[in-house]
């Protein structure tokens, strides 16, 4: 019962209608990949920015950098100059010191009653019968800053100078990991969503049939690199603006070069995870299933995290973190703050980070596309890689 | 001219497409009719290139199909989806400017189509908050919003109520009667026996049969003729070349030998009394559709 073949040829019955008119130049155009990408990138950034989820946790991100710095000051143990009482006549013992913030008054009353008034540390009087010719007043204790600083000390020489304050050098680890950590994790889970909901509500299918899969994925991970970065960037300029306010210049100038080189890293470091999240959710069909596949990459995000703060002593384990591709973007920061790292080794290490996030990216497409049109069961790696 | 040369894939060790060819002439509607997993999406996805064939070309006006090409076609899959958060004329909009559009002109394109297919209340609506029929007609809405030059519709009418059906029935006359080839599949055979133009009718990966209506009754239709006169009818029984099927006095289903034997029956039965009718017993879509696929 196969009598094809023959009428096929004949159904074409030409009319010899014409094509459709094209529409004037300028209102279509055979769109380039760039133009696909950057309208695909386009929307990922407006679908999130008008997600008030994504909002509100970004609202709490940013008090919580900016109170992280504040309390940092206040609790910080700031030194500040004591400020003395100097009474007329012990002038020229505090005249040009740095160290101390002289209040100049009448006589030793007037500087008593400031200094049962806590407005100052110590008063600095005149003594005849003293060898020095002053004396140093002092309301419950020795005032031990004030004598310090009109005290001539010998010069010091350290054999192994400590380069940084380990405390100092904690919370430096743990905010460059924390926020690797959470950016990451955010911008990672927001693209693994975005692929499942496109194959989810099979929309992808008319995706693909209007774009390319390599474009729609070039498309996402954009959009949320720059959402990402853009985080990134906003956390780095509140905490920069903060310790300016807060008068923690000193921290400000050591950290300057690693908030610079961590903002680079990550940028590409987040590209790779993105390719990454993207390739492995194309493998499921529901939103539910994302955690199961995802799991490897958001160990690749939270491992730098909890070395860096466990191991930001350990210098060995720093080197080796600062040139994995995972944990560069945490690790060469800290080095360079720490001033452990030549001032090349960041460059090798970001030539590895892009040789990798490129064949991250290439991997990552394969998967992504060969994933795309096959719902129900959660497709196979090996599948996926052969296509 | 959409044309498919000898399209085959296998899906693992099951084939999907057997050297498939089919055209679909400029300006035709074309009903692609077949039953489930007989290979109908595979073929459409094959056409857009969402999927890949194994071997065989699919050529557009006589040359090689390319991605370029493409972006010129209206599609609307089998499984149908659109973002459920996006709004209905942004999301339309978009589809347009990935297309190539500019904006002001997509979102034309987008309003005037909206209003025709009766969404013009609900544009600034999500997709989510519609009701499946108007999710049905958003659907339809994506595939046209960029003029498409061929249109492939995977069951565009399933799940339409009476009056959407009857106003895509008209958009699609009138892509096609702007010269566009335009081919759909569907379960529904009495909608594609009043649409189309043509027709492709496919099982088990194969081809079974294509070709205008007209041609494939004339192949595929009935032998049967049907009289009914004034007066006994009996004498067929015994006229030559004859053989009565169905007899009630005056009236006879017969089937006829030669065209000769045929006209020599109605030249007697014209003697012998008065002819009320005499016809080619009428054949539906769903017979020839069971004949050949059977």
């Amino acid at each position: 019962m196969t009598r094809n073949e023959g009428l096929g040829a004949g159904s074409g019955l030409d009319t010899g209608a014409s094509r459709p008119t094209r529409p004037p130049e300028g209102e279509r155009r055979t769109p380039r990949f760039v133009d696909s990408v950057s309208l695909i990138a386009g929307r990922e950034i407006t679908m999130r920015l008008r997600s008030k989820a994504f909002l509100i946790s970004t609202g709490v991100l940013m008090l919580a950098v900016l109170a992280s710095v504040v309390l940092g000051s206040v609790f910080g143990g700031q030194e500040q100059t004591p400020k003395v009482a100097v009474v007329a006549g012990a002038s020229s013992v505090v005249d040009g010191n740095d160290e101390l913030e002289a209040v100049p008054v009448a006589d030793e009353a007037e500087g008593e009653r400031m200094l049962r008034a806590g407005d100052v540390d110590a008063i600095v009087a005149p003594a005849a019968s003293d060898p020095l010719g002053i004396t140093v007043i002092g309301l419950d204790s020795a005032p031990r800053e004030v004598v310090g600083a009109l005290s001539v000390s010998p010069s010091v020489e350290l054999l192994e100078p400590a380069a940084t304050d380990p405390g100092l050098a904690y919370l430096v680890a743990f905010g460059f990991g924390l926020v690797f950590f959470m950016s990451a994790l955010t911008f990672g889970t927001t693209i693994s969503q975005s692929v499942v909901e496109e194959k989810q509500t099979r929309v992808v299918e008319i995706l693909l049939s209007t774009v390319s899969a390599r474009a729609l994925l070039t498309g996402k991970v954009i959009g949320n690199s720059v959402l990402a970065l853009g985080q990134i960037v906003a956390i780095a300029v509140l905490a920069t603006l903060g310790m300016i306010l807060t008068g923690q210049r000193v921290l400000l100038g050591g950290l300057g070069t690693s908030v610079v080189w961590f903002v680079v890293f990550f940028a590409i470091g987040f590209v790779m995870l993105a390719a990454l999240f993207a390739a492995t959710s194309a493998m499921v069909s529901r939103a539910e299933d994302i955690g199961s596949v995802t799991t490897p990459v958001t160990m690749l995000v939270m491992i730098p995290y909890f070395l860096v703060i466990f191991f930001n002593d350990n210098p060995t384990v720093l080197a080796i973190m600062s040139y994995v591709p995972f944990s560069a973007p945490v690790g060469m920061p800290m080095r360079l703050f720490l001033g452990s790292a030549e001032w090349w080794e960041p460059l090798v290490s970001l030539v590895i980070l892009v040789a990798t996030t490129a064949l991250a990216v290439v991997i990552g497409e394969r998967i992504y596309r060969n994933s795309l049109l096959k719902t129900g069961a959660r497709v196979k790696l090996a599948e996926a890689l052969r296509g | 001219m959409l044309e498919l040369h000898d399209v085959s894939k296998r899906y693992g060790d099951r084939p999907a497409l057997d050297a498939v060819s089919f055209t679909v002439g400029d300006g035709r509607l074309t009903g692609f009719v077949g039953g489930n997993g007989a290979g109908k999406t595979t073929a459409m996805r094959i056409i857009l290139g969402v999927l890949a064939a194994d071997s065989g070309r699919v050529t557009l006006g006589g040359m090689p199909l390319g991605d370029v090409d493409r972006r010129r076609f209206g599609y609307m899959p089998e499984e149908r989806g659109l973002y459920p958060k996006m709004r209905v004329l942004e999301q339309t909009v978009y589809l347009a400017r990935l297309h190539g559009w500019a904006p002001a002109a997509a979102r034309r394109n987008a309003l005037e189509l909206l209003e025709r297919l009766d969404l013009g209340e609900r544009v600034n609506d999500t997709i989510e908050s519609l009701s499946l029929g108007n999710q049905q007609r958003a659907q339809i809405a994506a595939a046209l919003v960029h003029r498409p030059e061929v249109l492939v519709l995977d069951e565009p009418f399933s799940g339409l109520d009476p009056m959407a059906v009857e106003t895509v029935q008209g958009v699609l006359a009138d892509v096609a009667a702007s010269g566009a080839p335009v081919l759909f599949s569907s379960h529904q055979l009495d909608i594609v026996e009043r649409l189309c133009d043509d027709l492709v009718i496919i099982a088990g990966g194969r081809i079974r049969a294509a070709g205008s209506g007209e041609a494939l009754r004339e192949q595929h239709g009935s032998e049967r003729w049907e009289l009914l006169m004034n007066g006994d009818a009996g004498w067929l029984r015994e006229a030559p070349g004859i053989t009565v099927v169905e007899f009630d006095g005056g009236w006879a289903v017969f089937e006829a030998e030669t065209d000769a034997a045929r006209q020599a029956a109605l030249a007697e039965a014209v003697a012998r009394g008065e002819v009320v009718t005499f016809t080619r017993e009428h054949t539906t879509l769903a017979e020839i559709f069971k004949e050949v696929v059977l």
